[in-house]
């Protein structure tokens, strides 16, 4: 009796190692899967993340200077690069400087300074913006556009983010 | 989930295909360690597509070739990797390729009713040697514009229509961007275009005539040949070459990256001791032997005559050695594998030697 019990014991034992056995198993291959997974997927997705990479460097620029913009005539618009990102430079008739992050706030378009209304539209989904304050005030567009800080000086014109 | 496989099955007949994996065999016996170079070569391709693909994501043909390649080895995140693997994966790719033309020509898995599996085998290597050579162009470095220089005066020597085949691949009298552009439509618009469906048939072909064994296990009576399932022994088996093929790159390619020479610069004289990648080295130590001994045209009109033969001999191998029991004929074609092979070793041992 006590002979065939302990048979009964070692048969369960037995049974339990085979279990834990194929469950280290199935542990060990998934880990050394996701090891292959991770070693071929890091190098990938920095590969492709590479310019993306180089232009968030680009858009942590916290100014640029534009020269000769300070020759830009009354009541006319310039448009360069703050970063990455197409940006509009305007003179207004006032002699007021304003520039601001040219991306609509509804799709992503380039907006445009409309002299003849004297505000800022997008062509894509007809969005109006305030050309002094960069105000949505018409259409689409959930937000203002972004406003920068500007300085003209001797020979050019200094845009920087508002801090 | 048995609901969606059912509503799968139904559509697609996916017992079907699981019905053949349960039948399909491969034999067993002291050669079958052979079997696994197709399917290497075949893993080696797929690494090949998908590095390639990933190339093509910052390579750019035409005048900015070497800037972008310059780019994707020195500026991009792990570029010089990628590019590395794309070079070890082809060189591996052709090792196999060439090891499993051989291991079927040993076997003479070329005979009835597998010529076409022997044919379109021979196509895909040379469709593997023109990926090589137009891709070696593509870094627009001094290395590869003189390889291609050279590799295109070849044809060259050929009689009447060399001329004009060599200048219609360059797109010029001279190697250019042009040409880099031309060679980039090439490997990677045209030959993959002629080389999957062939690679398909090829396929297709050795699941219709399976596993073909060598004459030593022919002969013996149908009871004592052995095999395993293909599901999920031999696949397990091949699974786990993959894998060590894919270590063997990863490896290689970690350790030993190429590098980016000067720009091709057509003003600039050739480098010292200039050869080309090693599956060329046996045709660039035969063309510089038999020049030493037939000077001038003469002697490369002898060179590419003797490939062309040579070529030509190997492809018709299954219309000479007919015979399944192993007779004289069957001898013979044995010898001239061996024969090719050891040519092959040697004037590649005498191109290393020669450079």
């Amino acid at each position: 009796m006590s002979e065939e019990l302990t048979n009964q014991k070692a048969d369960e034992v037995e049974q339990e190692e085979g279990v834990s056995r194929r469950a280290f198993v199935k542990v060990a291959v998934g880990g050394v899967c996701l090891a292959y997974a991770g070693a071929i997927g890091y190098p990938v997705y920095r590969y492709l993340n590479s310019p993306v990479e180089k232009a968030q460097i680009l858009a942590a620029v916290k100014d640029v200077t534009l020269d000769k913009a300070n020759e830009l005539p009354k009541g006319s618009a310039m448009m360069f690069k703050f970063g990455p990102y197409p940006a509009l430079l305007i003179h207004h008739d006032d002699d007021q400087w304003v520039a601001l992050n040219a991306v609509c706030t509804h799709l992503g378009c380039t907006v445009q300074y409309k002299k003849e209304t004297g505000k800022i539209q997008c062509a894509c989904h007809g969005g109006v913006y305030d050309a002094h304050t960069g105000e949505n005030i018409g259409g689409p567009p959930p937000k203002p556009l972004t406003k920068y800080v500007v300085k003209v000086q001797k020979g050019s014109v200094l845009v920087s983010r508002a801090s | 989930m048995s609901k969606i496989l059912d509503y799968v099955d139904e559509r697609l007949s996916l017992g079907e295909l699981r019905a053949f994996a349960a039948k399909k065999k491969v034999p067993l016996h002291r050669y079958s360690y052979w079997y696994y170079w197709g399917g290497i070569s075949l893993f080696c391709f797929i690494c090949q597509v998908v590095t390639g693909i990933m190339l093509l994501i910052y390579f750019k043909p035409g005048p900015e070739a070497y800037d972008s390649v310059r780019q994707i080895t020195y500026d991009i995140h792990f570029g010089w990797l990628i590019r590395s693997a794309h070079n070890w994966s082809a060189t591996i790719f052709l090792i196999s390729v060439l090891i499993h033309m051989f291991s079927v020509f040993f076997m003479k898995a070329y005979r009835r009713p597998r010529e076409f599996g022997w044919w379109s085998g021979i196509l895909l290597l040379l469709l593997g040697l023109t990926f090589g050579f137009s891709g070696y162009l593509l870094p627009m470095d001094e290395l590869s514009y003189f390889a291609t220089k050279i590799g295109l005066a070849t044809p060259e020597a050929l009689p009447v229509l060399g001329k004009t085949i060599a200048n219609l691949l360059r797109g010029g009298l001279e190697v250019s961007d042009v040409t880099v552009q031309r060679f980039f439509a090439l490997h990677v618009v045209i030959l993959p275009l002629l080389y999957l469906p062939l690679l398909g048939l090829h396929l297709w072909l050795v699941q219709k005539h399976g596993n073909a064994v060598p004459p030593s296990e022919e002969e013996k009576p149908e009871q004592e040949r052995k095999s395993i399932p293909f599901f999920p022994n031999f696949l397990a088996k091949d699974l786990g070459m993959w894998l060590m093929t894919l270590n063997a790159i990863a490896i290689m390619a970690s350790l030993f990256p190429p590098q980016l020479g000067k720009m091709g610069d057509p003003l600039s004289p050739a480098p010292v001791g200039i050869h080309p990648e090693w599956y060329f080295m046996s045709q660039f130590a035969t063309l510089k032997v038999i020049g030493k001994l037939v000077p001038g045209f003469l002697g490369e009109a002898a060179g590419m005559t003797l490939f062309a033969l040579g070529l030509i001999l190997w492809v018709l191998i299954p219309f000479y050695d007919v015979k399944t029991k192993g007779g004289l004929v069957a001898k013979r074609a044995t010898y001239f594998g061996i024969f090719v092979v050891t040519v092959l070793v040697l004037t590649t041992i005498l191109g290393y030697v020669l450079a």
